[in-house]
């Protein structure tokens, strides 16, 4: 990890710690995490099957790498490369959601990087909102843009930007539910989005730039933009030109119905969590502040410790919120996952 | 990048728990402490203690310890701006109006993060990553994630010594990477290198293919853990979830 490290302490990969959000939120967004992968696994079996568990770990591998460059983005800052839009338009999004959860779980067991309780949330955040919202935003950009391959540089394009700031607005709804200190969620949300649209561009220029090389060398490789491969035309030695379709044995499906319910669904994943965020109870949190807040803050004057009396309060307070973090992360997991089968049962019905 | 992670090669008794024991081990250690009241400052320094024991018993060099608890940077600053941008009634410190529920934020966040990183750093400096995936085989995680993981694993050094030689080889060309201009040269070579790692994937599932692989990876672990083995690794987490009871119980 060193040897790329010049840099390497403006390395802005954050990965959140153990601690950073209350048991219950840990929880909840590990299994939404496990049911990501689950279901990841599924949907890629195919894939996977085919092209073997090799070139995932390959692509893993890849990102890790890459993840540790340092790109030049102008204004003589260098921004790191977060990924999920690019792997996603690389592999296809079950594939990618795969790859980052294992750069995650390798980042967090192997190089004791991110915190094991916090993994779930690190997967759901980086590894899960950001390939899928990356993902369907580029591909219904794809449905918009002109049929060519070198399509796919733009829509992705804008598939990164969007993704890290979504994925920093579900980190401040997630702390709004399950962090431990009261930060108003607008003041959060705005300097989270805020920070995370500059990082967003950093990420986007990256993600082109990189695109457009391997668009430029093998664009058959790009999977987002497998189904604009163009014939191949044949020439015999007569004279006589036939056309044969490329061989593209997983072929991202073209966009269609399903792409809306994908886009839907993205965006319900990002913007769910910060509305259910403000389903928090705010009135019963403001009557536990006033209650608890007020002996402490006399005590304060007094106890050498000042937050002894405060703390017990607080944590039962975080107790309530948690709890509620729990069933609604259940809730959105249940419904997130209905919502994709449905998706993946249309996109079957294609296939078919 | 060494292909053996953050393992420290020392012989050790914590060295030698296997794996999936180390893992549980951690998994409930981390979650003890994440659900104790921040303000039960004595269950923290217990763990602490605990902690500092078994890096310890596993003979690992201070100095690494406290190098790698430098990931852990950005979450100090963001838990030290917590008393700045917290609400709630304020507390008065050398002149600076601090938010309560912030600086005990700021206390929870650095203390649980520290906790948990020293944890993993445990973790992470006493496993081989080959017994490490051979761990979460015996847990049981898909055997597919388990097969990716591996070749990630195995490939990672691969792959970083290719992004090495190409950096070599663009920055003797004058392409240092420190202004605009150079991204190109820069994220050109990043898409060179996903076109290789994807080939080499290629060749090398068809060489698996080739001797003979029908989609099943064989066995990593040879044996599960004994009684003895479980009781021993996980003594420090049991005592942890002691400890976080009674600092639940003494907070009611």
């Amino acid at each position: 990890m060193l040897r790329f490290g010049r840099n390497k302490n403006n390395n802005e990969r954050v990965h959140v710690p153990d601690g950073f959000f209350n048991a219950p939120t840990s929880v909840a967004t590990g299994l939404i995490a496990a049911g990501a992968v689950g279901f990841s696994l599924q949907r890629a079996n195919r894939e996977l099957r085919e092209t073997g568990p090799a070139l995932a770990g390959l692509t893993a591998a890849f990102v890790f790498a890459v993840q540790m460059v340092n790109f030049p983005v102008g204004a003589g800052t260098s921004g790191h490369l977060l990924g999920g839009a690019l792997a996603a338009a690389l592999v296809g999004p079950w594939t990618a959601v795969l790859v980052m959860s294992t750069v995650l779980l390798v980042q967090g067991l192997l190089f004791a990087d991110g915190g094991l309780t916090a993994l779930g949330t690190n997967i759901t955040l980086m590894g899960l909102i950001t390939v899928l919202v990356g993902y369907f935003l580029t591909r219904a950009l794809m449905k918009v843009l002109p049929r060519r391959v070198g399509s796919v540089v733009p829509a992705a394009t804008v598939g990164a930007l969007v993704s890290v700031p979504v994925a920093a607005l579900a980190f401040a709804g997630l702390y709004s539910i399950g962090g431990a200190v009261d930060i108003p969620l607008g003041k959060l949300a705005t300097a989270m989005v805020g920070w995370h649209v500059l990082v967003g561009i950093g990420e986007a220029v990256i993600t082109a730039a990189v695109l457009s090389a391997v668009v430029a060398t093998r664009p058959d490789l790009v999977y987002a933009a497998r189904h604009l491969q163009q014939d191949l035309v044949l020439v015999d030695a007569d004279g006589n030109t036939s056309t044969v379709s490329p061989d593209r044995p997983i072929a991202a499906k073209p966009a269609g119905r399903s792409l809306g319910v994908g886009v839907a669904v993205t965006l319900f994943v990002a913007g769910g969590l910060s509305l259910f965020a403000s389903a928090h109870p705010d009135g019963l949190e403001f009557v536990g502040a006033k209650l608890g807040f007020e002996g402490a803050a006399k005590d304060s004057a007094v106890a050498g410790s000042p937050l002894a009396d405060y703390g017990v309060h607080g944590i039962g307070n975080a107790q309530v919120s948690g709890a509620l973090a729990g069933i609604i992360g259940v809730l959105v997991t249940i419904v997130v996952g209905l919502a994709i089968a449905k998706l993946a049962s249309l996109r079957t019905n294609k296939a078919s | 990048m060494s292909g053996d992670g953050l393992l420290v090669a020392v012989d050790s008794p914590v060295h030698r728990v296997p794996a999936q024991v180390k893992l549980v081990a951690l998994f409930v250690f981390v979650l003890a402490v994440v659900s104790t009241p921040a303000a039960i400052f004595w269950a923290f320094s217990l763990y602490a203690v605990m902690l500092v024991a078994a890096v310890v018993v596993a003979k690992l060099p201070a100095t690494v310890v406290s190098r790698r608890l430098a990931v852990e940077t950005p979450f100090i600053v963001f838990a030290l701006l917590l008393p700045f941008v917290a609400t709630g009634p304020q507390v008065h410190v050398l002149g600076l109006h601090l938010s309560q529920s912030g600086v005990l934020g700021a206390w929870n966040v650095l203390a649980k993060g520290t906790l948990g990183v020293i944890a993993a750093i445990l973790l992470s400096a006493t496993t081989a990553p080959r017994d490490l995936l051979a761990g979460l085989e015996r847990l049981r995680l898909p055997a597919t994630l388990v097969a990716i993981l591996s070749f990630m694993v195995r490939y990672l050094s691969v792959v970083s010594d290719d992004l090495h030689r190409m950096r070599v080889a663009r920055e003797s060309r004058g392409y240092t990477g420190g202004r605009v201009g150079h991204l190109k040269a820069v994220a050109g070579g990043v898409g060179v290198l996903f076109v290789r790692s994807f080939e080499r994937g290629e060749r090398v599932h068809l060489a698996m293919r080739s001797r003979g692989y029908t989609g099943r990876m064989p066995l990593l672990s040879v044996s599960g853990a004994t009684r003895a083995q479980w009781l021993e690794g996980l003594a420090i987490s049991l005592a942890a979830v002691t400890i976080a009871v009674a600092a639940r119980v003494v907070s009611l």
